[in-house]
């Protein structure tokens, strides 16, 4: 199992290397520098070079990308040429605030999709199946960020039953209480594609294993039905769920992208977008390895966990 | 069924699971509370450092917490004392003497006297000072023309230009020009942009990435104490969100609301405000090559452009229509004999058989936003339009903000043949001066992309910077914008009205023709 680990542990060098080589270069091409945004419309070419020989964007690229690089694999991102500030204080701070809202988001569709799937497979073509197909399917063709307005319109600005934005009240609150309302609607909203992916996925996989020898044996021999399914049907199932669940989390983090933008979430994917559109080229660089980095974790922890349920996958 | 039981039982989870998450809602959303005004603002500040930033957005801020030697009279361009109780200026224009107010501390509580002054100006003019690391400095050349700052004593200090520079106060008057505390730099360092200390009606209490930036009323304050405890400014991008904010009580005020939500706040428990300022919309025409190298084609253009249409369907009443290259706010030097190029698309068609140039296909930059573009792209293609109704074949590019500057300001030649761009300034002498006059072309380090070159304007420019006495100056403006108007390097468009929304809660608010928001008198019930 620690061989196991290890293993892929080191497998992770590699992409990690490649990724900081990719969003370095994407950053080289993309058009437009930090010294014009800087500088907004009193960009001289004249001063333009000026700020760019002071921020060291002058040098040749490669060394560049290995400054850069050497920096990084001692901790030091740089510093934030929009907002003045090391960018690792900055990653860390916004960071939390995505993983509370991206972490509740995959919380709530990986119970509400298996929960959907388990129970349509159950009745399979039954009323439930039917009814939860429906609002599955509706789910997954609605975009996000469509809903979330929609959402701010009705239960913000309609019923002001909700905030419509950011992550506490902005005079005191910093409780937990302000913290659920401020999340019910971005977490709701950027879970539900994902839920309706799990959903159909689990109602799948659930099928699958309700057709096979071990759950016919269970059920002959006398075991409860709610046993069966939970116990048994669900337990096998989730061999197959959990890499699903693994790749939909990857979807709920770069939904929160748009989730953030509609409800000024203060989380890692906004900063991005201001940080991209600013030419804040180490912000960018140090989010993208950052998020990367948490993102090959993640997927490290999911084939761990489903190499604890399915011994097989570890030969 | 056997089944049955456990289905129910998940529908059951089901419902419990989603009416918990309604559970958690409180009956209603607070409100804000009284005596704390919470401004909706359209982005995050870069810093609150006046002397390393250009953006409207942090100014919005920083003139709370800031004050300069000079400042903007309300409701004004008009320069009036602020932290200079006085000035002397020499006869000859060069040497600016300015007697302090005494007793001020800065927020930090170090003391605000000539050396703070001084070390303020050396900071971000001499490149050997040991804190000019802490910028960039990128509109420390509205000081170009400062040769020396000194402290005569702890009250008088005196700044010696190496010309007349007839613009100098209302510079001073910019944020560029505010005093911020030494003391505070030098603790703070790399870090006082976050970390601000000035000696404005509001100090600097917290900031918050992305949520929020707070400052409370500073009771010391040397002229009079501000009217709410506590101001805070959320970034809110999303001009959706931004209104969404608005219509549910969580903020208190909002700036720049998009054109189409404006019916939204015409009911009760709104007020909209309203204000012209020193903005100018406008097409740089490239008079260097092609096509509007022929003064009669760049004013076919202008007549061809139906800026009525623009202003009123497109910005849905949010601009005036402009008539020249100065915009009416700087009332002094405005010229209000200009009446605007009136929408006559059979006039260019005329001139543009006179000058041969029927059908000439035109490069036309548009930028999908950018500080003061307004709505540039549905604007871009209205203008394309109207272009193409008497003849032209405009074909459009479309470049990011930061993307757009980068192809812009180092010249449209070979590139483009039109380019949309917009100015916000603080001074008539701003704009022309670094965009229409010969020696500003972008190889000479300016921003006359279009490559306009007229000797007299070029003259009346140079003879207007120098000139200290208002009067002639203003004479000397009024004389360049008749000759502009008539040269048309330019397609002369809008004039930007900002405007704000703020709650019923709101009193004593204006918006000033600067774009600054004092917030001083605001009162927020």
């Amino acid at each position: 199992m620690g061989g196991y680990i290890l293993t892929r542990l080191l497998s992770a060098i590699p992409v990690l290397l490649g990724i900081t080589v990719i969003v370095f270069l994407i950053m080289a091409m993309i058009p437009g520098d930090p010294a014009t945004a800087i500088l907004g419309s009193y960009a001289t070419p004249e001063n333009v070079a000026r700020l760019n020989r002071h921020l060291g964007l002058d040098e040749p690229l490669w060394r560049q990308y290995f400054i850069w690089l050497g920096n990084l694999l001692q901790g030091d991102f740089g510093r934030s040429f929009a907002l003045n500030r090391p960018v690792l204080d900055e990653i860390l701070d916004r960071f939390s605030a995505t993983l509370i809202l991206a972490g509740t988001a995959f919380v709530l569709c990986s119970a509400l999709g298996i929960l959907a799937g388990v129970v349509s497979a159950a009745r399979q073509y039954g009323l439930a199946d039917k009814a939860i197909t429906f609002v599955v399917i509706l789910g997954i063709s609605v975009p996000s960020f469509f809903l979330g307005m929609m959402m701010i319109l009705l239960f913000a600005v309609q019923l002001r039953w909700l905030p419509v934005s950011g992550m506490y009240s902005i005079w005191g609150g910093g409780d937990v209480p302000d913290l659920i309302r401020h999340l019910t609607m971005p977490a709701l909203a950027l879970s539900v594609v994902a839920t309706g992916v799990i959903a159909r996925l689990s109602r799948g996989a659930m099928l699958e294993v309700l057709r096979q020898d071990f759950i016919r044996t269970a059920r002959a021999k006398g075991v409860h039905e709610r046993r069966v399914i939970w116990g048994h049907a669900l337990r096998a199932a989730m061999v197959s769920i959990i890499p699903v669940l693994g790749i939909q989390a990857g979807f709920v983090l770069s939904g929160a992208v748009y989730i953030e933008m509609v409800f000024q979430w203060p989380g890692v994917g906004r900063m991005l977008v201001d940080a991209i559109l600013k030419r804040d080229i180490l912000l960018v660089q140090g989010g993208v390895v950052f998020v990367a980095a948490c993102y090959v974790g993640f997927n490290i922890v999911v084939d761990v966990a489903q190499s604890v349920l399915d011994p097989r996958i570890r030969t | 069924m056997a089944n049955s039981s456990f289905t129910r039982r998940g529908l059951g989870l089901l419902t419990a699971a989603l009416l918990a998450s309604s559970a958690l809602v409180a009956p209603a959303a607070a409100q804000t509370p009284p005596g704390v005004l919470v401004v909706g603002q359209i982005a995050e500040p870069q810093a609150l450092d006046p002397h390393a930033v250009t953006a409207v957005n942090d100014f919005r801020i920083l003139m709370n917490v800031y004050d300069g030697l000079v400042r903007y009279a309300s409701g004004t361009l008009e320069v009036e004392p602020a932290l200079a109780e006085s000035w002397e200026i020499s006869d000859d224009g060069t040497v600016y003497t300015f007697t302090l107010r005494e007793d001020v501390t800065f927020h930090d509580g170090s003391a605000f006297d000539a050396e703070a002054v001084v070390w303020n100006f050396e900071r971000m003019l001499n490149e050997d000072h040991p804190y000019h690391g802490t910028g960039p400095f990128p509109l420390s050349f509205f000081f170009s023309a400062v040769e020396g700052v000194e402290a005569l004593d702890a009250r008088t200090v005196q700044f010696t230009l190496n010309e007349p520079y007839a613009p100098f106060l209302s510079n001073m008057a910019y944020p560029t020009g505010l005093i911020v505390s030494p003391a505070a730099v030098m603790e703070h360092g790399d870090d006082f942009g976050r970390n601000p200390s000035g000696t404005g009606p509001f100090r600097f209490a917290e900031w918050r990435s992305n949520e929020r930036v707070v400052v409370t009323r500073n009771e010391d304050y040397w002229d009079g104490v501000a009217g709410t405890e506590a101001v805070i400014f959320r970034p809110i991008s999303d001009a959706n969100t931004r209104v969404a904010e608005m219509l549910s009580g969580g903020i208190d005020m909002m700036v720049e609301v998009p054109p189409v939500a404006l019916s939204q706040f015409q009911g009760d428990g709104y007020e909209l405000v309203e204000q012209a300022g020193p903005h100018v919309w406008f097409l740089i025409l490239n008079a260097k090559e092609g096509p509007f190298a022929d003064k009669r084609v760049r004013q076919a253009a202008n007549y061809a452009i139906n800026k009525e249409a623009l202003v009123n369907d497109v910005l849905e009443g949010t601009a005036d229509i402009a008539a020249g290259p100065t915009p009416p706010a700087f009332a002094w030097a405005y010229n209000d004999a200009l009446e605007p190029y009136p929408y006559n698309p059979d006039r260019a068609r005329e001139l543009l058989a006179e000058a041969d140039a029927e059908g000439a296909s035109l490069t036309f930059y548009v930028t999908e936003g950018g500080s003061g573009m307004l709505d540039p792209i549905p604007m871009g293609t209205a203008i394309q339009a109207d272009l193409a109704a008497v003849g032209f074949d405009v074909t459009i590019e479309t470049y990011e903000w930061n993307t757009f500057l980068g192809r812009v300001n180092p010249g449209l030649e070979g590139k483009a043949d039109m380019a949309q761009m917009a100015w916000m300034t603080n001074d008539p002498d701003t704009l022309p001066f670094l965009t229409l006059r010969t020696d500003a072309f972008p190889d000479a380090g300016g921003f006359n992309s279009g490559y306009y070159s007229n000797p007299e304007v070029d003259a009346l420019l140079e003879a207007a910077r120098v000139e200290t006495d208002q009067e002639t100056r203003a004479q000397l403006y009024r004389e360049m914008q008749e000759i502009v108007q008539d040269d048309a390097p330019w397609v002369f468009v809008a004039n930007w009205k900002q405007n704000a929304v703020t709650s019923g809660a709101v009193e004593n608010f204006q918006l000033e023709p600067s774009f600054f928001l004092l917030l001083k008198d605001v009162v927020k019930n």
